[in-house]
């Protein structure tokens, strides 16, 4: 037999990652991305005639590790329906053998690309914001997401902040914990270990993990997850997360070079937020969007202490238009008692 | 001709096979004489030619070396001190290549060996050919950094080898050598300059034909390939984590 040459293996390793969509309801359109555990293709849903975002696993069987990995991730996203979360439509197996599932097309730009092209610092935060909303949701409901970073938050078209691949995504004990659970088998629960004096009560909770290996991505992923701590990650490993994204977001260039320079208030609020001692961050996600929203509206943030000079002029930026009318009105007095005068 | 047949296949391979390794291991002689014949259709090549440039020997050398190899591979059980928890098969079996061609360096005593080991041929002269010729060029030779990922290329290159050998097979018996030879010039030959509507125009057929066609073996190479993988594999977690390497999953 002829033997085959490196241009003949690239192509046939390409045109192996094509899915066989035989026998489903999708056609496939063009490739979109490639994750860790397998690749995004936009694809036709022929019955509702609408484009939807098709996530298929590289390797065949539904019992290994990724499959069932993949499997959590649909059931995750179905129990998450809030607009910042992509939502998941089908799950299923193909007739290759390799596991899928179906979720809304997303057309936008990821955060990365999207925040290059905003230069207000305050709605660089608004953005961000919202993405702690998403976050905060996935919370109440158990979630935490455990690889956020700029690359997995999309922007749509009309400002909408969504929140993408929850393949990380690990279910914490509570209601919510328990309804993914029952749908899920496969996912075991891991008794917290007692807890040190300096641990809050939010953290004596039990996890739910599939597994317990390091995953995530290095620099936005919290000093426990890197090392492995799978039972004790709760909240504030999101916070951890979304601290090195709001420093990503208040920091990133403008094409034109025009780099947002953040201030000591915003500073020490990522500080905060991606402290090594996770007993030092915000304990929720919300009292870290509290404290960004605080400074949105030029009140005190939490995770500053002011010098006087910083709090004159912080009221001097939020009353800006009374204090100048009131100026405006004392000069205009003096003004008229002068003339009165004369 | 039957060329339509575009999402059958699925009955091609069994279900299951035996592992390699269990197979191995079977008491039964037929079982073990297929598991060597699997492995041996898997991995000659790689060896043969990691002989060639790893050990820098000589083609008679190198193919004395490659069918000993395998002969002490039965003999002394090697495959039973595979541990698949540590480490994949294939740098297991590349670490039993060195240790052996050492053995037999010190020893000084290499044997003609007689016949060969399996029942699969080993084309020794098509493979030195692969090579680029039978004089090595010192410059040539892969650094030892590299040695690890040209033994893993050229198994990669066999057992595609041995996926598209199946699927021709398979064709041949099904009335699809048409299908075949659309995947060999589009997918194989390759020639950049060729597109499906060149093929189209040459088998006279409407282009979408060709679309199915090549989609159609793509899927069947794909399968061939894995089911093959999965049966020279210690392990479902090796298998998933050596498909990710042959496909190139892990690289993208």
């Amino acid at each position: 037999m002829k033997s085959l040459s490196d241009k003949a293996i690239d192509r046939l390793r390409a045109g192996a990652d094509e899915p066989d969509l035989a026998g489903t309801r999708y056609r496939l359109l063009e490739r979109i991305a490639r994750g860790g555990m397998g690749v995004v293709y936009a694809a036709e849903d022929e019955k509702l005639e609408r484009r939807v975002a098709l996530k298929v696993l590289d390797v065949p069987g539904t019992d290994g590790d990724f499959a069932n990995r993949l499997m959590r991730e649909a059931r995750v996203l179905a129990r998450l329906e809030h607009p910042g979360i992509v939502p998941v439509h089908d799950v299923g197996t193909l007739a290759d053998g390799r596991v899928f599932y179906t979720m809304k097309f997303v057309e936008g730009q990821r955060l990365d690309k999207f925040i290059e092209g905003v230069e207000s610092v305050q709605d660089r935060l608004r953005l961000f914001l919202r993405i702690c909303e998403a976050v905060a949701f996935a919370h109440a409901r158990g979630v935490l997401h455990r690889d956020l970073k700029p690359a997995n938050i999309m922007v749509g078209p009309f400002g909408e902040v969504l929140v993408m691949d929850w393949g990380l995504a690990k279910i914490l004990r509570g209601e919510a914990a328990n309804a993914v659970r029952g749908a899920d088998p496969e996912a075991t629960i891991v008794e917290k270990p007692k807890q040190t004096g300096e641990e809050s009560d939010s953290t004596k909770s039990s996890v739910i993990t599939g597994h317990g290996t390091v995953m995530g991505t290095p620099g936005y992923m919290s000093p426990e997850q890197a090392r492995g701590e799978v039972e004790v990650l709760d909240a504030r490993s999101d916070i951890f997360s979304l601290g090195a994204l709001l420093r990503f977001i208040l920091t990133q260039k403008t094409p034109t070079g025009f780099t947002p320079r953040p201030d000591r208030s915003l500073e020490a609020i990522c500080v905060k937020a991606t402290a090594e001692r996770r007993d030092l961050r915000y304990s929720a996600v919300q009292d870290f969007g509290q404290d960004v929203s605080r400074y949105l509206d030029g009140l005190a943030v939490g995770a500053h202490r002011e010098s006087i000079f910083e709090k004159t002029a912080r009221f001097y930026r939020r009353y800006r238009f009374f204090i100048l009318l009131i100026l405006a009105y004392l000069v205009m007095r003096v003004i008229l008692l002068l003339v009165l005068k004369r | 001709m039957n060329e339509d047949k575009s999402n059958q296949g699925g009955d091609r391979f069994p279900p299951t096979r035996w592992s390699v390794l269990d197979a191995a291991r079977s008491s039964d002689e037929a079982e073990r004489v297929r598991a060597m014949d699997t492995l041996c259709a898997a991995y000659w090549k790689p060896v043969y030619k990691y002989v060639r440039l790893r050990w820098n020997r000589p083609t008679e050398d190198a193919q004395d070396l490659t069918q000993g190899f395998f002969v002490q591979l039965i003999e002394r059980n090697l495959l039973e001190k595979f541990d698949p928890a540590k480490s994949r098969l294939r740098t297991y079996l590349r670490l039993c290549v060195d240790s052996f061609v050492m053995n037999e360096e010190k020893a000084a005593k290499r044997l003609k060996r007689g016949g060969n080991v399996s029942h699969v041929a080993l084309d020794f002269a098509g493979a030195e050919e692969e090579l680029g010729g039978a004089v090595m060029d010192p410059a040539a030779i892969p650094s030892p950094e590299s040695l690890e990922e040209f033994f893993e290329k050229e198994w990669i290159r066999g057992l595609f080898e041995l996926a598209v050998e199946d699927l021709r097979k398979y064709c041949e018996a099904n009335e699809r050598e048409r299908t075949f030879r659309l995947f060999e010039e589009y997918d194989l030959a390759g020639d950049e300059t060729i597109s499906y509507d060149k093929l189209a125009a040459e088998y006279g057929i409407p282009v979408t034909d060709v679309t199915n066609a090549l989609s159609w073996a793509r899927r069947e190479f794909r399968r061939g390939a894995l089911e093959r993988l999965r049966e020279i594999c210690g392990s479902e977690e090796e298998f998933q984590r050596e498909a990710r390497a042959v496909f190139g999953w892990e690289a993208k």
